[in-house]
């Protein structure tokens, strides 16, 4: 067990590479989890029962279910239907929507938080549906959520090493190849590990100051 | 038909794999979690460094990442572990590590009022800990107790990439035997869901019955 830092400073380029994909891969996913999540929560609250019920167990059923088989499903199943996907897209799309059920219910909490005063005065001002949703319940609903919405997004950051099970070349994968190319599993794995502790300690004063930026502490 | 048992054979074995490495790993958490979770509310300066740095560590990084570590680093450092060793390491630690902020939380949400009874009764720490505070925060933490262990349920389906035969394991073999697609990833979630609803009933039950005899002291 010794520490070689030629080898690390030999294995950084590849490291490198791998961290873009696995930071670009956290933002599109965060993106398609957020307007999925708002698309969950908007159709649980549908008057129609059947939309409403289906959409909370599809929910249920994908929150109980791990990432891991989701992606193997996006990723083998669907080619045999004919919709054929790059690793990555199957990645976002699997990271998405499994974040977008957890959002959901931010959203949700959200959107119950906005006090019943302000759906009679939107009302009596004669809005209709869309501009109900779009000027007053939103733009107030919609700050509060941050912090925890942060927080899901943080939590996805830490699951991208799972997509390197459907061959995306992302920070765990490429330590995965140069590890078995050279036979040498400390410096790769641990520089892994670090990676993701610095950038999850750096998000935890991130997430104080949005706390303390956005959240309204009701308690 | 009779290769369809057969395979649908295969997937039940992977079925109780992951059950034992739920258990197992679910025992380990709980473990870690009592001990973090009082350590963060301990006197001395000393347990509650060690007590952080702990959960820290292990939320910061993850559990991918830890389960790799501890399958490929830890050999060079002389400690050989099985993958099944190894799986019930990380997932224990990781989500004990979670566990132990809601410990933590429970601890603390317990009033003032019943630790000063606890000193007009000349109770000492520990005894005001285990027969006052404890009883009452247990309920408090039991129903987010049933979501880690979901947690950990389905973060048991990474041990697959470190060769575990559970049920995401299998899966895959099915897959790669048949070239059927479709009928092992489908059957798999559906296991898994259904586990995930048994501890969530399971959480239920107990938390119902651990009521029992406290109406009128808690809301």
């Amino acid at each position: 067990m010794d520490w070689d830092w030629d080898f690390v400073r030999q294995i950084m380029p590849t490291l490198i590479q791998g961290v873009k994909i696995t930071i670009l891969a956290t933002v599109l996913g965060s993106i398609l989890a957020a307007i999925v999540g708002l698309a969950i929560a908007l159709a649980r609250r549908s008057e129609n029962r059947a939309v409403s019920r289906s959409v909370g167990w599809f929910a249920e059923f994908i929150r109980g279910t791990p990432l891991l088989v989701q992606l193997y499903f996006i990723f083998y199943v669907l080619p045999d239907i004919g919709i054929l996907l790059p690793p990555l897209v199957a990645g976002v799309i699997g990271l998405g929507l499994h974040y977008g059920t957890y959002t959901a219910e931010v959203y949700r909490a959200g959107i119950d938080n906005v006090p019943r005063g302000q759906w009679e005065a939107a009302k009596a001002c004669n809005l209709n549906g869309r501009h109900t949703w779009t000027h007053i319940i939103l733009p107030q609903a919609i700050p509060p959520m941050i912090p925890a919405l942060a927080n899901y997004f943080i939590a996805m950051f830490k699951e991208t090493p799972l997509l390197s099970a459907i061959t995306v070349l992302e920070l765990m994968n490429q330590a995965k190849s140069v590890a078995n190319s050279y036979y040498r599993y400390i410096e790769p794995m641990t520089l892994v590990g670090a990676f993701f502790l610095v950038i999850s300690l750096c998000s935890v004063v991130l997430l104080r100051w949005l706390e303390h930026r956005y959240g309204r502490i009701e308690r | 038909m009779t290769q369809w048992s057969g395979y649908l054979g295969l997937i039940l074995q992977g079925a109780l794999v992951t059950i034992e490495l739920t258990l197992m790993g679910s025992v380990l958490a709980l473990i870690m979690a009592f001990l973090a979770g009082m350590g963060r509310v301990s006197r001395f300066l000393v347990v509650r460094a060690v007590s952080t740095t702990y959960i820290e560590f292990f939320r910061g990084t993850s559990i991918f990442v830890q389960l790799f570590w501890a399958y490929f680093v830890l050999p060079f450092a002389g400690l050989s572990l099985t993958p099944l060793q190894a799986g019930v390491l990380a997932l224990g630690l990781n989500v004990g590590a979670y566990a132990a902020e809601v410990v933590r939380g429970a601890i603390l949400s317990i009033g003032r009022e019943q630790y000063e009874a606890c000193t007009a009764l000349n109770l000492s720490r520990w005894q005001g800990m285990r027969h006052v505070i404890l009883p009452q925060a247990l309920l408090v933490m039991l129903p987010t107790f049933g979501n880690n262990a979901i947690e950990l349920l389905k973060a048991t389906s990474v041990v697959s990439l470190i060769s575990l035969a559970d049920l995401t394991f299998e899966a895959q073999v099915v897959r790669s035997q048949t070239g059927s697609t479709l009928m092992p990833f489908l059957s798999v979630l559906i296991i898994y869901f259904a586990l995930a609803l048994v501890i969530s009933w399971g959480v239920r039950t107990l938390e119902r019955r651990m009521a029992r005899g406290l109406d009128g002291v808690r809301v």
